[in-house]
């Protein structure tokens, strides 16, 4: 340091105010470093790191006391992809993710546009729409269970009303997954009405009143107006809704664990049984890794195409 | 003109829970007419418009458009278009489908739409703009898209609701003359809302001044200058405003001999008032400030025993403040307003002629 002050000394006037400059960028490099820190190592501990050892992890063999694990290249993706209960597993879930991903969205935006109206008992509304978002998934499943208890539930009850025999919902394979995608619709729908209702209320009414002097009706408005501006909104759902449906575990362990016959079997469901129930590390890591490819996908899908097509004010 | 009037409200009235609205409203509206609806905020104006247009239906009343009876119509169904304060451009279409929107909707053929389209951008200066979206237009080019898309339908009638007051002052001059300009040659009926009174002034065939729900005055700008109906009128047309005066404050010769004097009050236009030597004329003042202006000096006034006022004296005006002058006005100037309800009283000149006026030479 002495040294540094005595040699600026003697430079010229410029050259102190060079050092200072020099001094003050990495005080503002230093600065943002310690700003990005806590979310760098947090990032890093639980999802750089993890998503790299599955990575490794699916790159090689299930080790045993005999044979220790070996590298084995996409030898576990071949088996996984060879293996029946994969493209049950894919089906299942692409089924389940078709049928719930529209129907809430389309239901959380009928409830939103009824909520954001002008009608009585506007809160009560809103409160009742959102109540099974706020319910835990678990105390949500066991509610369901209820419903669905074939001969005494309150589905039955109400069917026996009618002289309909009673229907064993979640123990049949037929119906099974769709009881599973029925109560994903009823605990999603609540949850994005609310992000609808967030953005209905940032829409001016002048719209509405601009439209209508210009002779559209409700639904040329809606079609024309109203959906293209909440397109921002249904990408966030959309997108928070695809997650959502690889990411479903906790309904499967309360309604059906999975069956019968693999019937309501979903990727992370059998993931968890893959890794926790026959302990088949490898391949639940390389099922992992699919599954991460898939989002990445969607997330460049995203925001090469879909982004450039929404208007985001 | 046409006997029949083109726009006509009869009695309607509308009232709102939170205040506001239009009382027992009467208003009729020539054919091809600009006709300006005026007043602070509050007073209904902007209700009466939306009324108009169908945004509101009448608690009482009739409304007619066109010699039809529309109490009941929607808003589409009363041929007219409106141009909004927040413009109301789509932010997600392009200028040309923002303008083209409602004839989208009414199913007109893509060879009609484009040919109104392009006479629509041609009218308001937007050509070559067509394909860019709201958000990167000027707050100016906003402003035309909303005119063009209120003018491309060929509605007879068009309803405008302060259409000005996003945009600066300058800015506003100029588009002021330029919406003049394309009502005179479209031959639209146009109701245009402002509260600013020199927008009015400047743009009217006829004013109508509300207050408080009710018409306090409706007749041609001129009207309104020179012999407003009411003493509010008298305060709200004109910068700087006229000034009223208790009669009782002005000396006994200076007031009409016939009239009960505490019943009445003075009304005086910064312009009509002469600045006197002291002890000439009927009303004592001291110079507090003066403002040059370029063409002509606002002078301030403190009056002994009246509200302060303001001259408008034409030029350069180099008295000092804190100067004694003696105030005075020509025989035709003043204007009398009862003080209880603010009516304009008419004095026979004779009354009023020789007392008011005293060397007016002295200047």
């Amino acid at each position: 340091m002495a040294a540094a002050s005595g040699s600026s000394q003697d430079a010229p006037p410029g050259f102190t105010m060079d050092q200072i400059a020099l001094y003050q960028r990495r005080r503002q490099s230093l600065y943002g470093w310690m700003l990005a820190a806590p979310a760098l190592i947090l990032l890093t501990i639980f999802a750089l790191i993890p998503t790299v050892t599955t990575l490794w992890a699916s790159f090689y063999s299930k080790g045993t006391v005999r044979r220790p694990s070996a590298f084995n290249g996409l030898d576990n993706y071949t088996s996984l992809i060879h293996d029946p209960a994969f493209w049950t597993v894919v089906w299942n879930n692409a089924l389940y993710a078709g049928i719930t991903i529209p129907f809430s969205i389309a239901i959380a935006l009928a409830m939103a546009l009824w909520a954001n109206a002008s009608i009585p008992l506007r809160g009560v509304v809103r409160g009742a729409y959102f109540t099974p978002t706020m319910l835990p998934m678990i105390a949500a499943a066991n509610i369901w269970l209820f419903f669905y208890t074939p001969g005494l539930g309150v589905i039955d009850s109400i069917t026996g009303l009618f002289g309909l025999p009673p229907v064993n919902w979640l123990g049949q394979p037929q119906t099974a997954l769709w009881s599973v995608i029925v109560v994903t619709i009823w605990k999603e729908a609540g949850f994005f009405m609310i992000f609808y209702l967030a953005a209905l209320q940032t829409i001016p009414p002048d719209f509405k009143e601009a439209s209508a002097i210009e002779g559209a009706g409700r639904f040329t408005y809606a079609r024309r107006v109203l959906i293209p501006l909440l397109m921002p909104t249904t990408a966030f759902v959309f997108i928070n809704a695809l997650i959502n449906s690889v990411k479903l575990i906790d309904h499967l362990f309360i309604l059906t664990k999975g069956g019968p016959n693999n019937a309501t079997k979903l990727i992370l469901y059998w993931i968890w049984e893959m890794a926790f129930a026959y302990f088949d590390r490898p391949h639940a890591a390389a099922m992992t890794v699919l599954i991460l490819l898939f989002l990445g996908a969607v997330a460049i899908f995203q925001f090469r195409v879909l982004d450039k097509r929404i208007h985001y004010r | 003109m046409s006997a029949q009037p083109f726009v006509r409200l009869k009695n309607v009235t509308r009232t709102f829970d939170g205040g506001g609205g239009v009382d027992n409203l009467s208003i009729d509206i020539a054919k091809g007419s600009f006709t300006v609806l005026l007043g602070p905020s509050g007073c209904g104006k902007s209700t009466t418009l939306r009324l108009i247009a169908g945004l509101e239906t009448p608690d009482r009343g009739r409304i007619e458009i066109g010699g039809r009876d529309v109490t009941a119509a929607g808003p589409s169904e009363r041929g007219l278009s409106m141009v909004f304060q927040s413009y109301a451009l789509f932010p997600h279409l392009d200028v040309a489908e923002n303008v083209v929107f409602g004839l989208r909707v009414r199913g007109v053929a893509r060879k009609e739409r484009d040919k109104r389209l392009a006479e629509a951008l041609a009218l308001t200066g937007l050509e070559g703009l067509g394909d860019r979206k709201p958000g990167q237009l000027s707050g100016g080019q906003r402003q035309r898209v909303a005119l063009a898309r209120a003018i491309v339908a060929d509605h007879p009638l068009c309803l405008m609701d302060e259409p000005l007051s996003n945009l600066d002052a300058k800015l506003r001059h100029s588009v002021r003359q330029e919406i003049r300009a394309l009502q005179r040659r479209l031959g639209m009926t146009v109701v245009y809302v402002t509260h600013d009174q020199t927008e009015a002034m400047g743009m009217a065939d006829q004013i109508v001044l509300l207050q408080k729900g009710r018409v306090e005055h409706m007749g041609p700008p001129a009207e309104l200058y020179e012999q407003p109906a009411t003493a509010f009128t008298a305060s709200f047309i004109g910068s700087p405003a006229m000034t009223l005066i208790p009669a009782a404050a002005l000396p006994h010769q200076f007031l009409p001999s016939s009239a009960r004097v505490s019943e009445l009050q003075l009304g005086l236009r910064a312009e009509d008032i002469e600045l006197m030597p002291e002890g000439r004329g009927p009303l004592a003042a001291t110079i507090v400030s003066s403002e040059f202006l370029g063409a002509e000096t606002y002078v301030y006034l403190a009056v002994d025993g009246a509200p302060p006022l303001i001259a408008r004296l034409p030029g350069r005006d180099e008295r000092a403040a804190g100067q004694r002058v003696s105030l005075g006005w020509s025989p035709a100037s003043p204007h009398w307003f009862d003080r209880e309800s603010g009516k304009r009283i008419t004095l026979s000149s004779d009354q009023t002629s020789s007392e008011l006026v005293s060397q007016p030479a002295a200047v």
